[in-house]
């Protein structure tokens, strides 16, 4: 089975971050109007409902319902916001520290388990590797449902269902994260470095510790970024899990409340908290993003440069 | 797999390779380093997985309790209404909005690649941030958009003293959900592919212009063949995500019931069979074969991807 391609060494190699940053442009090569005007078009298209996102949150629940979508009337956004907090019992905090703690221990735990494992793969030769890695590659072809379901009916027979341990354990499993890694170790650990180490004495975890980990590190960036976002993002596995709404993350939150204001309709439904709330689950990653751009791209380079 | 087989697997490509490896008595080693991934991978992927499988072949019956019943739930499956167009909705979103999205991502990585537009560097970020959004915040977004109270489509039509068109209605549902998709993973892609465009060498294509050739010209012969392995390792993603459509649909179910219903994409259909009506046993039997198609599309992607650069 191989659903993501294996990689080559050399492709590796090539996709190592700023390793071929090109300099300066093509000869001949001159800005044009054209291409220009039709990327503007498009980031009309990209920005329009961020932008509607941002006007909408500084209304007040009237406004929305009376005034033009992309245009401002009034400003509500303090009090939107403090009624979102306040909403329930507060329990929209609850839920940012919930995505928050499970985001942040699932990013932490899966790069690290990632690196390890993708240096194990990388470097060593022990019986069934190969069927290993490959069954590990193939299992990103397997349906959410197929697994949640599942997982959620075994939780509950051990009590993990409602325990955030119960949405943090499956999270700290990235297959994706083994098969970069794997690459990365690969072609950013020289395999003499390992034997020098060897020959000096050093045990393989202290080699590991001591001098693979530093040169795995933008891998290991761009693994704890990735499954940093999986986790903030997921949505199937915690709505499955979790019945008790202290422990939802904001996406369930914001859904179930997108669904009470549905339901119950008119001017008494909180539509102006789902969309404060929205903004403001959305605009920390927003900020991550445009600042840690450059691990983006190193990281995906990395990972499908080469089939 | 037995043993013999897996040591005879691992020594081929290791003479294969030819690559200088650590010897064997590091071995133990490495698979140390494995562990604890593998530990984890076996009990939350591995176990759930078998267990959905053992699930899958019986069956909860009002006499005699839960019964085996082999591979009937499948059989059943197969000719399930609710499955098979739920299937065939979201083979057809699959068809129309995977080479929409990759197709304008990749125009978009080659035209930043080309260097040949002002202010790249906010297309790249504006395009690449509805990645942040979170899938069911973008589709409460895009909810409200379509819809009459808060979007502003209404509002353009209302001016106009038209109707604006009901992107929630039975003949749009499907291609609004596309849109969505589209507005939140275009940008990712156009990132994987432009990343891979910056890898290549520049010399490869400076030699072409020294020859005349002009932007797309070189972007057709000589980018678009380089790009080939992350074209087909985003378009199995995509095709994997499409088949697995849900948040979407359960979110839009809140404001258009009656055109989601209960089986609109075969995920949400096994989401209600396994927590509305408790048929947890033919849930399970759904889920793998959803499973099976979403491995048969890959395949098939790969093997054509294969032909085609075979009778190149």
């Amino acid at each position: 089975m191989s659903a993501v391609p294996t990689a080559t060494p050399e492709a590796a190699a090539v996709a190592q971050p700023e390793a071929r940053r090109r300099t300066g442009v093509a000869p001949g090569a001159g800005r044009n109007i054209v291409p220009t005007l039709f990327m503007l078009a498009f980031l009309v298209y990209f920005l329009m409902p961020l932008v509607w996102l941002l006007i909408s949150s500084t209304k007040s629940l009237d406004d929305l319902f009376d005034s033009f979508g992309l245009w401002f009337r009034g400003f509500h956004l303090k009090e939107n916001i403090q009624e979102t907090f306040a909403k329930d019992g507060g329990v929209f905090w609850t839920w940012i520290r919930n995505t928050l703690m499970y985001s942040v221990i699932s990013a932490g735990g899966a790069a690290l388990l990632a690196a390890m494992g993708g240096y194990g793969f990388a470097k060593f030769d022990f019986r069934g590797k190969n069927a290993l890695f490959w069954i590990v590659l193939g299992s990103v072809m397997v349906p959410q449902t197929a697994l949640a379901i599942p997982t959620y009916l075994l939780f509950s027979k051990v009590g993990l269902n409602n325990n955030p341990l119960g949405f943090i354990l499956p999270s700290l499993v990235s297959p994706f994260g083994i098969y970069l890694m794997r690459i990365y170790a690969e072609s950013a650990v020289p395999t003499d470095l390992i034997e020098a180490a060897r020959i000096d004495g050093a045990g393989e975890f202290y080699t590991f510790r001591k001098i693979a980990f530093r040169l795995l590190t933008p891998g290991f960036v761009t693994v704890l970024l990735f499954t940093f976002v999986s986790t903030w993002n997921n949505y199937f596995l915690p709505l499955v899990l979790f019945s008790d709404e202290k422990w939802y993350p904001l996406t369930v939150g914001l859904a179930q409340w997108n669904s009470q204001a549905t339901a119950s309709g008119g001017s008494t439904a909180a539509f102006n908290l789902v969309i404060t709330g929205s903004l403001i689950s959305v605009v920390p990653l927003i900020i991550a993003f445009v600042f840690m751009q450059r691990y983006w791209q190193s990281g995906l380079s990395a990972g499908s440069v080469k089939g | 797999m037995t043993e013999a087989t897996v040591t005879s697997v691992a020594a081929s490509t290791r003479r294969g390779r030819g690559r200088r490896k650590a010897g064997t008595h590091h071995g133990v080693k490495g698979f140390l380093f494995t562990a604890p991934f593998m530990v984890l991978f076996l009990g939350f992927f591995i176990a759930p997985l078998l267990y959905a499988l053992y699930l899958s072949l019986f069956r909860e019956q009002l006499v005699g309790g839960n019964a085996f019943v082999g591979l009937d739930n499948y059989k059943d499956g197969l000719s399930d209404p609710d499955f098979r167009s739920g299937v065939g909705r979201v083979a057809l979103y699959m068809v129309v909005q995977v080479p929409i999205m990759l197709g304008l991502a990749l125009v978009f990585a080659l035209i930043l690649d080309s260097a040949k537009v002002w202010f790249p560097r906010l297309f790249r970020v504006a395009f690449f941030m509805p990645y942040a959004v979170p899938t069911v915040i973008a589709a409460l977004m895009w909810g409200y958009i379509y819809g009459r109270d808060f979007g502003p489509f209404a509002d353009i039509a209302d001016k106009l003293g038209t109707s604006p068109p009901n992107f929630l209605s039975e003949k749009l549902m499907l291609w609004s959900i596309a849109n969505v998709a589209t507005w939140t993973w275009t940008g990712y892609n156009m990132i994987i592919f432009y990343a891979a465009l910056r890898a290549i060498p520049s010399e490869l294509y400076e030699a072409a212009a020294v020859d005349g050739a002009g932007a797309v010209r070189i972007a057709r012969y000589v980018k678009l063949p380089l790009l080939r392995p992350a074209i087909l390792l985003c378009t199995i993603f995509s095709i994997i995500g499409s088949i697995q459509l849900f948040a979407e649909p359960q979110i839009f179910y809140a404001i258009a019931p009656q055109v989601i219903g209960k089986a609109y994409t075969p995920n949400l259909y096994v989401y209600n069979l396994a927590f509305s009506d408790q048929r947890l046993n033919y849930s399970a039997a759904l889920s793998f074969l959803l499973g099976l198609i979403v491995f048969i599309f890959s395949i098939l992607v790969m093997y054509m991807s294969r032909r085609q650069e075979e009778t190149r």
